[in-house]
């Protein structure tokens, strides 16, 4: 007879060996339903893992890792900090659209000025724009306590909506012939997010991503904020009689992730995107959601699960035009991974023993 | 703009058509919250249904075995949450979120070969007499079986939960499941058997769109239809009669607007089409002030330390 015994303390060990276990799985399966599929099963898990980071055409790849990489761990480490609270900001997705397009929308505002002050001032629409989406579910809950999940995600479609009626009107471009979409934002240098050095794949999206990372690190380990989410998450009554505002903790984490997810969509429009178009958002806020979940919500941890997740989008389209594997396999497969990591989490937090349960 | 192009007996009849997907979801949600747990994975476990439904309705040629294959394709993607949540005591919200990414993953990848494709079409229940009638016929009494299914589910469940001893569980599990524990009920079990039949008619309400309300397949298909459920189930204080009326409210508001697009009305199309997401907000805030008749024990875990 299997059972389970709560462990006094949540195992360390485990806690770090789960996201590997879960990767592991998560070849095996996926190995398995690329088999289903009729491929290959090694060669595609090789194409997907090996190929961009050492393959032939690597040097191609390598930059667009951090390319793919920095939107999800900009966006997660925002949702990592909400998680962590227990509150719970699952519309990123609307968030990065509507930093895009405040972003975008400022920098077409200036079209044609040259200027050093356009691409800061983008920056600091990008992340207002998000923060603002992000405000809503925020208010909503200190102000009524409706749920900030639902709320969150509805918002979502809303965005989707605005972006299509934007790049339809208002952003479209005049020069355009009448197709959608904005002006190519590459080809108006003041607003142009270029990369740091060339065809290193280093733009300030990059950067940001970094500083994040690291900022929440010091937020989460010296700051008494980053005390009091922690010990919201894991004690909320705890919390409360220490002293911890919930209002003003609930503000904090969805208006940093909204700005957060906003930056990533600013970066995104202005750099490799190029110009706001129906189809810009492809889907990074939920895909973050995951990478949140397996950096085990924190920082350093977010950085690594969000360069495999780039992996993973990378070595999925070579996958695509090399072995014909369709794109939504990949899909699957990230889906796979949430639910390995959230399945061998139990040893995280209980032991397995075997033989029939002692006598109290 | 042309306004008079809309015929109300048929708007209404349509209305009945969009609300029945979300009503079955909300249904199936409704009982899963009454036994404590809480599944954020509607959406992921509709968009199975649609595709299972869609493709096996395509291949043997008949509905409603789409229907019954919908009915267990929702269920066996539940059975998933099933194990994260029952078994490996996963965090609820997370666990759904992942039913739901994994969802839209898959049902893309089953439905590539079936985009495009015409389902074989669901016959209209024809009573003599009752459907010939004027307006109230084309109304009530000429629509495809499964909608009167839902309606007789949620009077089901109604009945279920007011008047015998299951619903007395159910209701005993998700309030206090330390307390239905210690009485002797198999909590675990229960809860399972709840999940399943929350997968099945989420499923179900899947395959209404795609092999009645659209009817067509379509990656996404589902956009947003199963957190509208979600958000359908606290509308409704966890109560089936008020599921229904939301579902009908809800289901209203997406004709008037599809019948507005149509009518060429001087609102954009993408603004009406974000507005069904922007009244299940307002909804949301005007009815979560009153939070007290959610079941108690709502997305706790349960481990029992024998």
């Amino acid at each position: 007879m299997i059972r389970l015994e709560k462990r006094p303390q949540p195992s360390q060990a485990w806690s770090l060996a789960t996201p590997l276990v879960a990767v592991l799985a998560t070849m095996i399966a996926g190995g398995l339903l690329f088999a289903a599929l009729g491929k290959p099963p090694i060669e595609a898990i090789r194409t997907i893992f090996w190929e961009p980071l050492f393959g032939e055409f690597s040097f191609y790849y390598r930059p667009q890792l951090l390319i793919k990489g920095a939107p999800l761990v900009l966006i997660a480490i925002g949702l990592s900090l909400g998680f962590k609270a227990g509150i719970w900001n699952i519309g990123a997705e609307g968030q990065y659209i509507m930093g895009a397009l405040t972003g975008a929308g400022v920098g077409l505002a200036f079209y044609p000025i040259e200027g050093w002050y356009v691409f800061p001032l983008m920056i600091l629409a990008g992340a207002f724009g998000g923060w603002l989406w992000a405000m809503i579910p925020a208010i909503l809950k200190t102000r009524f306590g409706t749920n900030e999940i639902l709320v969150s995600l509805m918002l979502v479609y809303v965005a989707e909506q605005l972006l299509a009626s934007m790049s339809l009107g208002l952003l479209k471009n005049p020069e355009g012939y009448g197709f959608p979409g904005s002006r190519n934002l590459q080809q108006y240098e003041s607003a142009h997010n270029a990369e740091l050095i060339a065809n290193s794949g280093l733009h300030l999206g990059v950067v940001a991503a970094f500083i994040a990372v690291i900022f929440a690190y010091v937020l989460l380990n010296r700051h008494m904020l980053g005390f009091h989410i922690r010990l919201t998450g894991e004690a909320p009554r705890a919390a409360r009689f220490a002293g911890v505002n919930p209002t003003r903790l609930i503000l904090f984490c969805l208006g940093t992730s909204g700005a957060l997810a906003g930056l990533a969509g600013l970066f995104e429009v202005s750099g490799p995107a190029g110009q706001v178009s129906i189809d810009f958002n492809v889907g990074y806020g939920f895909t973050a959601i995951i990478v949140a979940f397996l950096g085990r919500l924190h920082p350093v941890g977010i950085l690594l699960a969000g360069g495999l997740m780039a992996l993973t989008y990378i070595g999925g389209d070579i996958a695509q035009s090399n072995l014909g594997l369709p794109s939504s396999a990949i899909q699957v497969f990230q889906g796979m991974l949430l639910f390995f990591l959230l399945a061998f989490d139990l040893l995280t937090n209980f032991r397995i023993r075997l033989g029939a349960p002692e006598t109290a | 703009m042309d306004l008079s192009a809309i015929n109300p007996v048929l708007l209404i009849a349509s209305l009945m058509v969009a609300a029945t997907p979300i009503l079955l979801a909300a249904i199936g949600e409704l009982v899963v919250e009454k036994a404590g747990v809480l599944n954020l994975g509607v959406e992921g476990m509709m968009i199975i249904g649609a595709i299972a439904g869609f493709a096996t309705a395509v291949e043997t040629g008949s509905p409603l075995v789409g229907f019954v294959a919908a009915a267990f394709a929702g269920a066996a993607l539940s059975l998933l949450f099933v194990v994260l949540t029952q078994i490996a005591l996963a965090n609820q919200v997370a666990s759904g979120l992942a039913l739901t990414l994994f969802g839209l993953g898959l049902s893309a990848l089953l439905g590539q070969s079936y985009v495009g494709i015409r389902p074989p079409e669901m016959g209209q229940l024809y009573l003599p007499l009752l459907s010939d009638l004027p307006i109230v016929g084309p109304i009530l009494f000429s629509h495809d079986i499964i909608l009167y299914f839902g309606i007789a589910l949620t009077a089901a469940v109604w009945a279920m939960l007011k008047f015998t001893r299951v619903g007395l569980i159910l209701r005993a599990v998700g309030e206090n499941h330390d307390a239905a524990h210690a009485l002797g009920y198999k909590v675990v079990r229960i809860r399972i058997l709840a999940i399943l039949f929350g997968g099945a008619c989420a499923g179900l309400g899947g395959a209404y769109i795609s092999l009645i309300r659209v009817p067509q397949w379509t990656e996404g298909m589902t956009a947003g239809v199963g957190w509208i459920a979600l958000a359908l189930v606290v509308f409704a204080s966890w109560k089936p009669w008020r599921a229904l009326l939301g579902a009908y409210l809800f289901g209203g508001l997406t004709v008037v607007q599809l019948n507005l697009q149509a009518a060429g009305v001087a609102i954009p199309v993408e603004y009406l089409a974000m507005s069904p997401y922007i009244i299940t907000i307002v909804v949301l805030v005007i009815l979560s002030a009153d939070k007290s008749s959610a079941p108690a024990a709502l997305g706790r875990i349960f481990h029992a330390s024998r």
